[in-house]
């Protein structure tokens, strides 16, 4: 159960290797001591990612996970929940790939939509089933400022998460009143592995902002977030620029 | 009837499924409800066709987190009130079904010159409710709590067979059950021992005093001379004021006591709230400055010292029934609170426990000092020989790691929190602050191996 302070005891990580969803574990065992489920694909990383974990003083599971593999996430995530209840899901995978390369080669294209949209809409339907039957969960949807509108500038990675976003606010919608919930995570540029060598945006961030954010919003039972939160405005602005204007911003 | 339908803080949802959260509104989920029209035959039908999740019986909401929820399971509402005076001829005695309220029950006893044994700051609260928290109230120190004056339970067990368990009966099931969280069973009715009164008025003495030290010396000299006692704190005055407070004092008054106007109406039974929280009222009123400001007017509203005052019933031991809903006024994100209990040789934890809230700044309306008499043999029963102190906290950031804080202070000298108002201690600490919970645990494996009765604080604490 997630108590009422926001603490929860099962914590699933879809995407474990992830250094977001690394750093929301390490900041709720600052507080409280959650059992961790890691999905991921077995390897190295996996491994490194769980004896991390462990190192924070935590219990971990670990489960063989690939987003891609899409007809596996329905019996993965009801064996899970069969042994636990899943009080958080965090859904922290996706890739960013190379901008240019990404629209101009087929199979970088459709994998960063294989993984950022159709694996987040593929676990999201899954966990849906499990929180309602539940009667109770928070599903954390690691989303990106980048789909909120999205750039020339890395537009097939902007537009995967611009429907993953869209598909997981409306999965909070239509869970309204079951007892579980969407959190959806606007970050701005966070600085981790997946973005190193490029130079960071304004009002960057560390993947442990993100985190302590994540943290209090499952605690408050927030819908929506943006790390940091002045994005929510910048973003509001940027959105309602013309595009013959927007295209010459640096961005 | 009460005024106040089950499930405060709840709404009924399409597909069956209804969101249930405790008066703190903290941490709502979702269950199916099943309403019970009968009694025990229909509760132990429900009960062998639970669900895989399981069942929990539910009565007014009351209890502050979450042990009348059941996340993905069937909750079953309350039985509907029925009374029946001295059954098998036992006088002062009553047979209530587990659904009736305190409410119910006192417009029933008050015209016959009887009241119930125990009472807690509501009346909006079940028998079977009452029973289940083993709940006490300001008379602890000399009446004990709710199990001790309980003489048999119907107890619907989770093969569907009905029982009827007693202090003589089956005790080790019996006092499983009270205090038990409703895991042990479900309890469809149960006999009471009430007590008499004159009137339903109380002769009430309050007294102001300016510090922690000189209200606890006054509770420990002179509780075991009154009936009903108990102290309301300012938590957040700080310095030389810390734990000021008001202690109030009563007896049910005695008909040569009465003033004309009240001896007009000797045994007259509360009436409902006069007052609604109206549903535009916006949330996140209870702020430090508001509380603050709410605290000192009160404060200095009451009497340095009066004795002798005669107030009735419900304002003497139920101030908030006058207010329904009062716990919307706490905002969307709800409360906690916060009720622990130190031993005697413990004292000086309460004034620790003052001082960390007082620095901390978290506002809490009013707290409640009391001071308890002994315990009872129920595994799981709160009370112990000591002091209890109840903060109202708002959830909001920052309160987690206090509360954690204070957990430590109160496990370290042998106290508890109570788990009737409990909605985020963690399970490690259990079994240190109710060491008896293996007892517990034991009766449980053995009248419901499979886990039938479950709620969403026995999965939380692991119980």
């Amino acid at each position: 159960m997630i108590n009422a302070l926001g603490r929860p005891q099962t914590v699933l990580l879809l995407g474990g290797t992830s250094e977001i969803a690394q750093a929301v574990v390490a900041a709720w065992a600052r507080t409280c001591r959650p059992l961790v489920v890691l999905a991921a694909r077995p390897g190295p990383r996996r491994d490194a990612a769980a004896a991390h974990v462990e190192s924070l003083g935590l219990e971990v599971e670990v489960v063989d996970f690939d987003a891609e593999r899409t007809e596996e996430h329905p019996a993965l995530i009801d064996a899970v929940s069969r042994e636990h209840d899943i009080d958080v899901a965090i859904v922290a995978f996706g890739v960013l790939g190379d901008e240019e390369q990404a629209w101009q080669d087929h199979a970088a294209a459709t994998r960063l939509a294989r993984v950022n949209y159709t694996g987040a809409v593929s676990v999201g339907v899954c966990l849906a089933d499990v929180m309602r039957r539940q009667g109770h969960g928070m599903i954390v949807a690691l989303s990106s400022v980048a789909g909120e509108r999205v750039r020339r500038s890395n537009f097939v990675y902007g537009s995967t998460k611009a429907g993953m976003d869209g598909f997981y606010l409306g999965l909070g919608e239509a869970l309204r009143g079951s007892g579980a919930g969407v959190l959806v995570v606007r970050p701005g540029f966070v600085r981790t592995r997946m973005t190193a060598g490029r130079s960071p945006a304004p009002l960057s961030v560390t993947a442990e902002q993100v985190a302590d954010a994540v943290v209090r919003g499952v605690a408050r039972r927030d819908e929506l977030i943006w790390v940091p939160a002045p994005l929510r405005g910048v973003m509001s602005g940027l959105r309602h620029v013309p595009r013959p204007l927007f295209r010459r911003l640096p961005l | 009837m009460s005024e106040q339908s089950p499930g405060k803080g709840s709404g009924q949802l399409a597909g069956g499924g209804r969101m249930l959260a405790g008066w703190g509104r903290t941490a709502p989920t979702v269950a199916t409800t099943r309403r019970v029209a009968d009694g025990a035959a229909e509760v132990a039908e429900l009960v062998r066709r639970a669900g895989p999740r399981g069942l929990v019986a539910r009565g007014l909401g009351r209890s502050y987190g979450d042990p009348a929820q059941n996340a993905g399971g069937e909750v079953l509402l309350p039985l509907p009130t029925r009374i029946e005076h001295e059954p098998d001829g036992r006088p002062g005695t009553v047979r209530v079904s587990a659904g009736t309220s305190l409410h119910d029950l006192m417009a029933e006893l008050l015209p016959r010159g009887r009241f119930v044994p125990v009472t807690p700051g509501t009346r909006y609260v079940t028998v079977g409710g009452c029973v289940a928290c083993d709940v006490h109230g300001k008379s602890h120190h000399v009446a004990g709590s709710f199990g001790r004056h309980v003489v048999s339970l119907e107890l619907v067990l989770a093969d569907g067979s009905v029982h009827e368990v007693g202090p003589d009966r089956d005790p080790e099931l019996f006092w499983a059950t009270v205090g038990g969280m409703g895991l042990t069973g479900v309890i469809t009715s149960a006999v009471l021992r009430t007590i008499p009164v004159e009137s339903s008025w109380m002769t009430v003495t309050t007294t102001r005093h300016p510090d922690l030290d000189s209200v606890m010396e006054e509770m420990r000299t002179g509780d075991r001379d009154v009936t009903y006692s108990v102290a309301w704190i300012d938590t957040l005055a700080r310095g030389r004021s810390l734990g000021r407070s008001v202690l109030t004092r009563g007896e049910h008054a005695r008909r040569d006591e009465l003033d004309t106007s009240a001896a007009a109406r000797p045994l007259v039974a509360p009436g409902g709230a006069r007052l609604r929280v109206p549903p535009g009222v916006p949330g996140g009123l209870v702020r430090p400055l508001t509380v603050r400001g709410f605290n000192e007017a009160w404060f200095r509203r009451a009497p340095r010292h009066r004795t002798g005052e005669l107030q009735p019933l419900a304002a003497f031991f139920h101030p908030l029934d006058g207010v329904a809903d009062w716990n919307r006024l706490y905002g969307p994100r709800g409360f906690v609170q916060y009720q622990c209990v130190v031993p005697d040789r413990a004292a000086d934890t309460v004034a620790l426990v003052v001082d960390r809230v007082a620095r901390q700044g978290h506002a809490s309306f009013l707290s409640v000092l009391k001071r308890f008499g002994p315990g009872d043999e129920a595994p799981l029963s709160f009370p112990m020989p000591g002091w209890t102190l109840a903060l109202d906290l708002p959830a909001r950031a920052g309160l987690a790691p206090l509360l954690d804080e204070l957990d430590r202070l109160v496990a370290a000298v042998g106290g508890r929190v109570y788990l009737a108002k409990d909605a985020r201690l963690d399970p490690a600490r259990l079994p240190q602050m109710y060491p008896r919970l293996a007892d517990f645990r034991s009766v449980r494996r053995r009248v419901d191996p499979t886990g039938v009765f479950r709620s969403d604080l026995a999965r939380r604490l692991g119980l």
